[in-house]
Formats: structure tokens, C-alpha cells, sequence
């Protein structure tokens, strides 16, 4: 589901601040830059707040967040729900005992890593990137929370791709957005994620 | 200069922080003793002192950009920008930003690496703050510095969580202030 459907006044500043690179990082890729959103305090904050507001009382003790760039809006919210923060990283930058979870990028695979004992089972779990393209990584990070006996809430991203539609058609509680904005996605759990996976 | 030595002498947030910081022997490498603030995260209090502290400085300081540097200070710089109204500038690795870029090199203890900043990000006489998780030799600060002198704002302070009492002999860092909030945890009878 998402928030731009329901155009809150908000997402319209939050969306025009976002830049779009094109051919980065490769041709083709019109790539959604945010640190033009983060330059805006304003406009932040009103991201932040949007999330916030959906999450507060819902009795989430967990916001996880993807390296590096869900480095930058997760502890803001977990800060302001009373949860705590697990960063979610690459290979060998967590110093103590981690689990990892392999996925598939467009050529080849990589690796997502979260410290043992950073979450207990039970926990409700939030997971925060900027981008969801295939949803590749955000899978990956809900599998890691979910092998450690947490419960994943919801996926929250600041921006979703239009044109990536194969993932989405296999999620039937995934929409289709008309345009780069402002949205919050919510992944299913069912068995065509799992196959996409592989 | 440390927070303790400048108005916050037996804060017991302090201690709490200094508490909830992990110490992990030989990572990277060995007779490294790597203090790990992923811990200070899952701890809610001491992490919204964490921020606090610094937040409650800096808020009267008429600052307008806290820039971070990749992947840690990500975590800490955010919250303190929305907090006193400033924007974030990220400080990252070479070819994760996407546009426009200044790079500035700075020495690794075998090797050299590269920060990059986005051109424009910073305007000419914006009062800023940079901030990461710990400060060792101060090199990755240093370069931090230079890209927002380069852009033509003044620094006023680099604020880390973890720092020794003195970098290289100093307290100052390229000529600026350091604000610290604890210094590193050794492990006893650790070999």
C-alpha cells in the first residue's frame, strides 16, 4: 500500500526533492538520489513524521535498516517509537558473532549481514531502505529478522521503482505506483517471493 | 575536549553509554580492540542520550549542516540534524554518491582511501558539524573537514561518540575543536 495514494499535503515537497541521476550507476539507470530530500529539513522531517505517525503504538520494539542508506532514515524513527536500531549490513563490517543471508543481484549475488542476539524471538520488526527495486534486499533482511523469531511488520521505503513491475505482479498486496513518490511498501509473505529468491 | 570536562561532569548518561558500547578483541585485525556502538543502538535510553547530548550543544549554535561520514555516522548524524533544523550531508566511499562530486584523499595506515561530498550540498558560509562514530587518528575527520572547508563552510566542531584524549597530541583536529562524549573500554585480563 502507499501513502501517495492518499496524498497526504506532505509527499508532494518530499517527492520534487528527490533528484533523479540518469545513467548512474550504469546507462540506463535513472538513478533516485535522496541526498537532495536530506538537504531539506524540513521536508525530512515531514518523511520521518510520515513514518512515525503509521508507527507509533503499534508496539514495534525493532527498526532495521539496510546499509547505507537506510542507515539515515531508520534511527530517526526507531528514535521516536521507542525502538531500538539494527543496522543490517555488508559482508565483514559487524565486528561480532552475525548471521547472513545471501541474495540475487542483477549479475551475481551478495550478502546481507545482522549481529547474533541483536534481536530476540517475538520482537515486531520494521525494515527501512530508501529504494525498493526487486525487493531483493529488503527480502534478505526479512528473512535475517525472521530466523532470528522476530515478526516482520511491515517493509517501509521512501521510494519505489514504477517500471520494476515482475515482482509486483507476484505480490498481491503490492500497488502499482504511477510515478517516483513518496510511498511505503508492504510486502506479503508467500511463496513466489521465496522463489525469486533463489 | 571531552563532555564530561565541558558542563556534563558525572552525567549518568555517560556512564550509560559508555556502558552500552561492545568491546570486540582482535576485529579487524589482531590486537585491535574494536568498540562496536551497534550495541549502544539497541539500547534505547542510552542511544536517545547519545543523541541528546549532542542535539542539546548544538542547537543554539546556529549550525546548518551536520555532515556524516559513511556508514556510522549515518546513524548518529540524522537524528541530530532533524533535532536543531540543519540538513545531512552524507560523506561517503568514492562512487556511492551519484552526482557531482569533491573528493578528498587521506591516509589509511597502509594505503591511502578517498571521502567524497556532493558539489552544492554546502553553501559558502554555512556554520557546520561533522560527526561519526569514533575518532582514532583523525584522518577520515581531517579529510572530512577539508571537503567543508573546500566548499567554503566553517567547521565549528567534530563531534564522535568514542575518542582518546588526545589524536596525534592534540586536541584539536585540522585546527577544530573535538567534542567527545566517551573514551574507548578496554576488556581486563583480555590478551
Amino acid at each position: 500500500m502507499s501513502a501517495y495514494r492518499d496524498e497526504d499535503p506532505r509527499i508532494h515537497d518530499i517527492k520534487t526533492r528527490i533528484r533523479v541521476v540518469p545513467n548512474f550507476p550504469k546507462p540506463g539507470i535513472m538513478f533516485q538520489d535522496i541526498t537532495t530530500l536530506l538537504l531539506n529539513p524540513k521536508a525530512f522531517k515531514d518523511t520521518i513524521d510520515l513514518f512515525v505517525e503509521r508507527y507509533k503504538g503499534k508496539n514495534i520494539s525493532v527498526v532495521a535498516g539496510i546499509e547505507a542508506r537506510g542507515f539515515i532514515f531508520g534511527p530517526p524513527i526507531a528514535l521516536a517509537i521507542g525502538a531500538k536500531f539494527v543496522p543490517l549490513r555488508k559482508p565483514r563490517k559487524l565486528p561480532g558473532k552475525v548471521i547472513s543471508e545471501k541474495y540475487i543481484l542483477e549479475y551475481g549475488k551478495d550478502c546481507l549481514e545482522m549481529h547474533v542476539g541483536a534481536v530476540k524471538s517475538g520482537e515486531r520488526a520494521l525494515v527501512v531502505d530508501d529504494l525498493i527495486a526487486t525487493g531483493g534486499t529488503l527480502c534478505a533482511a526479512m528473512n535475517l529478522l525472521e530466523r532470528a523469531g522476530a515478526e516482520v511488520v511491515e517493509c517501509a521505503c521512501v521510494i519505489e521503482l514504477p517500471d520494476l513491475k515482475s515482482l509486483r505482479e507476484l505480490s498481491f498486496d503490492f500497488m502499482v505506483s504511477n510515478g517516483r513518490g513518496f510511498l511505503r511498501s508492504e510486502f506479503s509473505k508467500n511463496d513466489k517471493w521465496l522463489d525469486l529468491r533463489k | 575536549m571531552f563532555a564530561a570536562e565541558n558542563g556534563l561532569k558525572g552525567d549518568p548518561r555517560l556512564q550509560g553509554i559508555s556502558e552500552a558500547i561492545r568491546v570486540v578483541p582482535h576485529f579487524p585485525k589482531p590486537g585491535i580492540m574494536f568498540q562496536d556502538i551497534t550495541t549502544l543502538l539497541l539500547d534505547h535510553k542510552a542511544f536517545k542520550d547519545t543523541v541528546d547530548i549532542f542535539v542539546d550543544r548544538y542547537r543554539d549554535m546556529d549550525i546548518s549542516v551536520v555532515a556524516g561520514v559513511e556508514a556510522r555516522g549515518f546513524m548518529f548524524g540524522p537524528a541530530i540534524a532533524l533535532a536543531i533544523g540543519a540538513k545531512f550531508v552524507p560523506l561517503r566511499k568514492p562512487r556511492k554518491l551519484p552526482g557531482k562530486v569533491i573528493s578528498e584523499a587521506y591516509e589509511l595506515e597502509y594505503g591511502t582511501d578517498c571521502l567524497e561530498m556532493h558539489v552544492g550540498a554546502v553553501e559558502r558560509g554555512e556554520r557546520a558539524i561533522v560527526i561519526d562514530d569514533l575518532v582514532a587518528t583523525g584522518g577520515t575527520l581531517s579529510a572530512a573537514i577539508r571537503l567543508l572547508e573546500r566548499s567554503e563552510a566553517e567547521v565549528v566542531e567534530c563531534a564522535c561518540v568514542i575518542g582518546l584524549r588526545e589524536v596525534k597530541g592534540q586536541c584539536r583536529l585540522n585546527g577544530k575543536p573535538l567534542y567527545i562524549l566517551v573514551e574507548p573500554r578496554q576488556i581486563e585480563n583480555c590478551c
